[in-house]
């Protein structure tokens, strides 16, 4: 008799609640995507050159670098952090790749984006198991690392040698119509939503951001799932720092830097949350994309000086929030 | 086999630094059964049930799992060995959905990947098996509180639990909710699960509840059938009073009226907070003391929070001399001139690191300065002067309230409220974990304050307290006043009886709503029954 009660008195409300909620959800997780087709509209009518493969793919190659730390950057924002280290580590495994061409390609990638793993690990242990702020912990790391490439280059950058063609063409070639870097930038995203969306680590990782004190309750070892992401967010880093210096043909003591910043942009605008627990990397796509056509839409203009792009930015990342806010806030 | 408890838990002890917070507990648990789990403040039901859900580790005892010794570390032990325990808040996951909820840590994989399919045909399964129509792909932010409740229980059930601890399940439900809760319970029950059900209010023990066991002050009192068992020997084993006692005392408390005539100081009319308020109504003469009686969450503490505007209310009225105050405002109840002094004094009274003077004026505060700058010398009259009425013992007015005695902090305390010269004062267990000597003092102030033409309601726990000290004692029961007692009425024996029998007995609260609370009448059909009030050991 009261289970059928239950069922006449709850479907209604909780039906309703329900499609709310995912309207609510939709509008923030697809605002980044409704946004960036409109600007593609907008730029495809003004500028006849905006359509054409050539402008497109470099769209996509100067973003990929900036997409893959964004990834990083977009596990841990989930897990309620945040990882400020991420520019400087990309400049630690430029250098490291760089100085490791003579020894083969293969051997430079992968000892340089092992080192910035491990320094992405840090984090993670001391964030979990010291329990202080990610904010400080990878504040400080953003420090240190930057000082320690700048002491080992002694601020110049390190060239890499003619001999390594096989590292310069990580950032420079193309498969068929697509640079390798995009390749990277593709296949990566895709592995991260399957990662996130089908795997107990990744549930993990918006469990410990929806309610890191219940999630530990629950069982679940919050500190493993924390240690985790920074490291991803490492790895991810030095990737991007690796193919920034192959594009480039040096590794630079100052490369990535203010990258930090852009990649919680483009997180954000995307629709995930800083407080953690809600998003995905595919908005983090179409966060890094938008930002990016926004930056060529400015291009193509051509009068509006660096420093006024620079404050219609900062307004756009704003205002972005603000509806953000209010739709979730709905609920 | 079938005679042995699924769990049973012997001599149980806990200390914590020194104090015994439960000695030689005792609890059985059968298989299929609703056991409820009773006791006033203090009576050590959630450190027993912390120790058997492996959140805290017992000092001494045994404790057997379905006749095997067990020792549970974690609360993750107990989850794995199927005792799980479903806490007051829920603590689950608002944005991810009901079966990442259920199953969270323990996802079903294939292939290494996360088997959505399987997780939510499994979770669909196991709301059905509970009588529950939820979605299991909804997101838990989009259920009301109930059902996320229920998804909590859910969870639990699904470590193949065989207990399920419920601790205060109902308090943030509402009635039709409850309901739901009771089908959830009797589906356990029927699968063979061993519920503890913790709860203040009768009507649901008698209501699910197979087997009930009193604790007192950390000891085991009694482990009774509850059929069978009058509400008054459940209280007076509840409150260590002896059945016999009572029977001395007149049945006939008769109804009474309100003081003829004259407009009350204070008139509370039909409060009315969900559950926890029902309709009650209360009103205060200048000079008067009355006294609140309750047990735990009878709604002695939500009465005084609803008239001071703590709370809002959904229905309902406070006057004070004929002038409706604002509902849910707490300033409009101190300017008109209501005190409140609270029963956690440490949480919600003093501020340990300032001064005797600075604790006591605080709230005066704003009377005493001037364009924001406090004015030390008529400070200082008035902590004098406050200081000698009181006789709050400080080396001076400068000394840290933290240093001061129990008795002395609540003194400051009322003295904080005094000197806004309040007209009505309410008093929340004013001398619970104050010594003797100090308990004497601060009652007999009360009295003077009476005298001097103040209404008091005073909330207490304490029998003694409530009959020496009111002209008039207001019974409270499961969120109702069930009974009023006046002049030679009051007594420790009428007092209980009206707590466990009241007047509203086992009506629906909803639809005695309307009755009118002063026309209590004493239960005429329950006669003192045969059954001899025994004392478990």
């Amino acid at each position: 008799m009261s289970q059928a009660a239950t069922t006449i008195d709850e479907s209604g409300s909780a039906g309703g609640r329900l499609a709310r909620a995912r309207f609510a959800s939709f509008a923030q997780r697809q605002g980044a995507l409704v946004a960036l087709v409109a600007v593609c509209v907008f730029a495809a009518v003004r500028y006849e050159r905006f359509l054409t493969e050539e402008n497109l793919v470099n769209v996509l190659r100067q973003n990929s670098m900036l997409g893959l730390v964004a990834l990083g950057m977009t596990f841990v924002i989930l897990t309620g952090g945040i990882d400020l280290s991420v520019g400087s580590l990309m400049a630690v495994a430029g250098v490291a790749a760089a100085t490791l061409a003579g020894q083969g390609a293969l051997v430079a990638v992968v000892a340089a984006v092992a080192l910035t793993t491990v320094l992405g690990l840090v984090n993670g242990v001391v964030i979990a198991k010291a329990r202080i702020q990610p904010f400080i912990v990878t504040l400080a790391m953003m420090i240190a690392a930057r000082g320690l490439v700048l002491a080992y280059t002694g601020e110049k950058s390190i060239g890499i040698g003619k001999s390594s063609g096989a590292l310069t063409s990580l950032g420079r070639d193309f498969v068929g119509p697509v640079p390798v870097p995009v390749v990277f930038l593709i296949v990566l995203f895709a592995l991260g939503w399957l990662v996130l969306n089908h795997t107990r680590f990744g549930r993990h990782v918006y469990a410990v951001g929806d309610n890191d004190e219940a999630a530990r309750l629950m069982g679940l070892n919050t500190g493993r799932v924390t240690i985790g992401v920074y490291a991803l967010s490492g790895a991810l880093a030095g990737l991007a720092g690796v193919l920034d210096a192959a594009r480039l043909g040096a590794g630079r003591p100052v490369a990535g830097q203010g990258d930090e910043l852009n990649a919680i942009a483009a997180v954000v605008v995307g629709g995930t949350l800083l407080t953690g627990g809600q998003g995905s990397v595919m908005s983090t796509l179409a966060g890094v994309l938008l930002l990016g056509l926004i930056f060529n839409v400015f291009n193509f203009e051509g009068w509006i000086s660096p420093w006024w792009q620079a404050v219609l930015r900062g307004l756009f990342l704003l205002v972005v929030v603000i509806v953000q806010n209010r739709l979730s806030s709905r609920k | 086999m079938q005679n042995e408890p699924v769990l049973r838990m012997e001599g149980i002890t806990k200390i914590f630094s020194g104090v015994t917070a439960l000695a030689n507990v005792s609890l059985e648990l059968e298989r299929g059964e609703v056991h409820a789990l009773v006791g006033e403040n203090g009576a050590g039901k959630s450190t027993l049930i912390k120790i058997m859900t492996g959140a805290y580790t017992r000092d001494g005892g045994q404790m057997f799992l379905e006749g095997r010794a067990v020792d549970f570390r974690t609360p993750e032990d107990a989850q794995e060995a199927g005792v799980v325990a479903v806490y007051q808040e829920v603590n689950l996951l608002t944005y991810r959905t009901v079966a990442e909820n259920i199953y969270l840590g323990r996802e079903p994989r294939r292939f290494g990947l996360v088997d959505w399919k399987r997780m939510n045909a499994d979770a669909a399964a196991l709301l059905k098996r509970l009588g529950l129509e939820i979605d299991p792909r909804a997101p838990l932010g989009s259920l009301n509180i109930a059902l996320r409740q229920m998804v909590a229980i859910a969870r639990g059930v699904s470590f193949d639990a065989k207990v399920v601890v419920l601790d205060e399940p109902t308090s943030s439900l509402t009635e039709h909710e409850v309901q739901i809760l009771y089908d959830v319970i009797r589906r356990l029950k029927a699968e063979g699960t061993a519920v503890v059900y913790i709860s203040h209010r009768f009507d649901e023990l008698y209501t699910v509840c197979d087997r009930v066991t009193i604790l007192r002050d950390g000891r085991f009192v009694a482990t009774r059938p509850l059929a069978g068992l009058e509400k008054i020997d459940l209280v007076c084993l509840m409150l260590g009073k002896q059945r016999e006692e009572l029977r001395q005392g007149t049945t006939a408390f008769k109804g009474v009226t309100a003081a003829a005539g004259e407009t009350p100081l204070l008139s509370a009319e039909h409060l009315k907070r969900g559950r926890k308020l029902n309709d009650v109504t209360v009103e205060v003469a200048r000079g008067e003391i009355v006294g609140m009686a309750g047990l735990l969450g009878s709604g002695r503490t939500e009465t005084a929070r609803a008239i001071f505007g703590a709370d809002s209310v959904e229905a309902g009225e406070v006057r004070l001399e004929g002038k409706t105050i604002r509902r849910g405002s707490v300033n409009d109840a101190i300017d008109s001139g209501i005190a409140f002094l609270t029963e956690d004094r440490k949480a919600e009274g003093i501020i340990p690191e300032l001064s005797v003077r600075e604790n006591l004026t605080l709230a005066a505060l704003p009377a005493l300065s001037t364009l924001g700058v406090v004015s030390r010398a008529r400070q200082a009259e008035i902590v004098d002067k406050f200081m000698k009425r009181l006789g709050i013992k400080a080396a001076n007015a400068d000394q840290k309230i933290r240093e001061l005695s129990g008795g002395n902090q609540q003194k400051v305390l009322l003295a904080r409220w005094l000197c806004k010269n309040p007209k009505f004062l309410i008093l929340d267990e004013p001398t619970r974990g104050i010594d003797i000597g100090a308990k004497g003092e601060i009652q007999s102030l009360v009295g003077e304050l009476a005298e001097s033409g103040l209404g008091v309601l005073m909330i207490s726990s304490e029998l003694e307290e409530l009959v020496e000290g009111s002209s008039r004692v207001v019974v409270m029961r499961d969120g109702q006043r069930v009974g009023e007692l006046r002049g030679d009425e009051i007594s420790q024996d009428n007092i209980i009886r009206a707590m466990a029998e009241g007047a509203t007995g086992e009506a629906t609260p909803a639809s005695t709503a309307t009755a009118h609370v002063t026309d209590t009448t004493p239960p005429a059909a329950t006669p003192p029954a045969a059954a001899p009030p025994s004392e478990g050991a």
